[in-house]
């Protein structure tokens, strides 16, 4: 369990984070979204230990990390942004040696660094030395030196970013795999990745918090929520006729794609009036949907407005 | 294994690993016995001692601890490792240290490996052995001094050949404090025990009286003190510094 209250980070004069307060409870993967340089990373450094903040309070499962810094960075596991990690080294040595800065006692070391090789699937390159290494499997050792010493938190920044979608998937499976019995923390901004692994989701900009949702809640607040999309050929006429029902908020037309958007009026549920309609008026659609909403769009909304609120 | 122990043996593998210590190792050992032999006139003097060989040891330190300690800190922090290292559940203080020790040690094999000179001169004649002991001890003191100043330096700046510099400059400062040069730019502007104070920091009169034979506690202890002093400064521009 992670719980900040009221982090600040100020350097020099600039506000890196504002305020911020959240917990993250164990056996949920909450994601920080946000913009390039909102703060996610400075927020990682803190809890981490990396960072002083200017003022608030860090507590990781319970314990104080002002008051016990090396308890609580006993207690995560950290794979920095990038993956860092000491390129003229082998895979083993590298992993050895964290297992020796964390602490693990000598006659465990093999065993928990053979564990940690099987479940990241690095037996191929075990004796390689890490800068011969391609990018993803570069990652997959950030990730084996985080998750060494079963960490009960983890905090990851970025850790997808730059994998391919077959690594991106690896990567995913891990975390999610991992998830029932560890609070993990993920920051990115691939917004496809929330709904794949986590179960809350921040969205931090400008150093403060502008939502603090479920994925699916979060969804909920865009305007494509619940609205119905259909492609036909259809007269301009029985589009305004569309407009004109009471459920309807908008109608939108792509003339190119012959794809018609209907916004239902406080996103209510309009799927059954709009198929009732089409029916009626014996239209042919070629597709006829519902969407939960655009992740992309609430993520454009609650930033920019918060960039506005600021200039 | 302790954390200590740990960075000891990963930071001499990091050396070994690289050309940078066999580069170190080669030159060291050509331009000592270069030194001592053309310009020390070791062989010709017919004296049975190394003294020849130890004076030249400051003046070759100054440009090569300098090109050992400019990647200790600069080099983490470029590569981001730095954020890896401080949120292990280490102390700072060890981390300090170890990397320090770690590069002493690589300096102090390099000192060993010179102990060809000590074999032939005893082939040669009886020397005074502890004399030579004390003589290596000091050496190896002031390397251990120019280390903890570059570890300072090191931890300051991102940039390795700006690090390189500064360290040789604040390292020469300090050797030749005791020498009219430095002392007569300071004696128009400074009170004279202030002066005193400079002169008693230089590190070539501390090092010269080690190796006169004169094992005085007090300049051991100085070394020691110098050394400590800069790691703490090192520990201290680390966490200033660590973020940028």
């Amino acid at each position: 369990m992670i719980e900040c209250k009221n982090l600040s980070k100020v350097f020099n004069q600039f506000t890196a984070v504002d305020d911020l307060s959240f917990v993250a409870n164990k056996g949920e993967v909450l994601g920080f979204l946000g913009p390039n340089g909102a703060g996610k990373s400075t927020t990682m450094k803190m809890i981490t230990g990396f960072l002083q903040p200017t003022s608030g309070e860090i507590k990781v499962c319970g314990i104080d990390l002002f008051s016990d810094p090396i308890a609580v960075k006993n207690k995560i596991g950290y794979l920095p942004e990038g993956a860092p990690s000491y390129d003229e080294m082998k895979v083993c040595d590298f992993l050895i040696f964290i297992a020796q800065m964390r602490g693990i006692p000598k006659e465990m070391i093999a065993t928990k660094v053979d564990e940690v090789i099987e479940r990241i699937n690095l037996n191929k390159v075990y004796y390689q030395r890490i800068e011969t290494l391609s990018k993803g499997y570069k990652r997959r050792v950030g990730l084996a030196q985080a998750i060494i010493h079963n960490p009960e938190v983890l905090v990851m920044d970025e850790p997808t970013d730059g994998l391919d979608p077959n690594q991106k998937h690896d990567v995913r499976e891990l975390i999610t795999s991992m998830a029932k019995e560890k609070t993990i923390i993920i920051s990115t901004h691939i917004l496809e990745e929330v709904h794949a692994v986590c179960d809350r989701a921040i969205i931090i900009a400008n150093g403060k918090i502008v939502a603090d949702n479920t994925p699916a809640e979060l969804e909920n607040m865009s305007k494509y929520h619940n609205a119905v999309t259909f492609d036909a050929t259809i007269d301009f006429s029985l589009l305004e006729e569309i407009k004109a029902m009471g459920c309807v908020r908008d109608v939108e037309y792509d003339a190119k794609r012959k794809k018609t958007t209907v916004f239902p009026a406080q996103s209510i549920y309009i799927f059954d009036e709009i198929s009732a309609f089409l029916k009626k008026h014996k239209i042919s659609v070629t597709r006829l949907s519902m969407e939960a909403g655009r992740l992309d769009e609430v993520f454009r909304n609650v930033t920019l407005d918060d960039v506005k609120e600021v200039a | 294994m302790s954390a200590k122990m740990a960075i000891i043996k990963r930071e001499l593998q990091g050396y070994f690993s690289t050309p940078i210590a066999y580069v170190f190792i080669v030159i060291f050992l050509m331009l000592s016995g270069v030194f001592a032999f053309y310009l020390g006139g070791l062989y010709e003097r017919g004296q049975a001692d190394l003294s020849p060989f130890f004076t030249f040891h400051p003046w070759l330190y100054l440009f090569l601890v300098p090109a050992v300690s400019m990647r200790m800190w600069s080099e983490e922090r470029r590569s981001g490792n730095i954020e890896l290292l401080m949120t292990l559940p280490v102390k700072q203080s060890d981390l300090v240290l170890g990397k320090f020790l770690s590069a002493w040690i690589f300096v102090a094999i390099a000192l060993f490996l010179t102990f060809p000179i000590w074999i032939s001169i005893n082939y040669l004649g009886e020397p005074d052995n502890g004399l030579i002991f004390a003589s290596y001890l000091g050496s190896l003191l002031l390397a251990g001094a120019f280390l903890a100043i570059g570890s300072c330096i090191s931890v300051a700046s991102k940039n390795q050949v700006i690090a390189f510099i500064l360290t040789a400059v604040i390292c020469f400062l300090f050797l030749l404090a005791g020498l009219p040069m430095v002392l007569d730019f300071f004696n128009a502007w400074l009170p004279q025990f202030l002066v005193d104070t400079i002169a008693s920091m230089s590190f070539l009169t501390h090092y010269i009286s080690i190796n006169k034979g004169v094992l005085d506690l007090g300049d051991m202890l100085y070394f020691l003190m110098v050394i400590s002093v800069w790691l703490y400064a090192t520990s201290l521009v680390l966490d200033m510094k660590k973020a940028d």
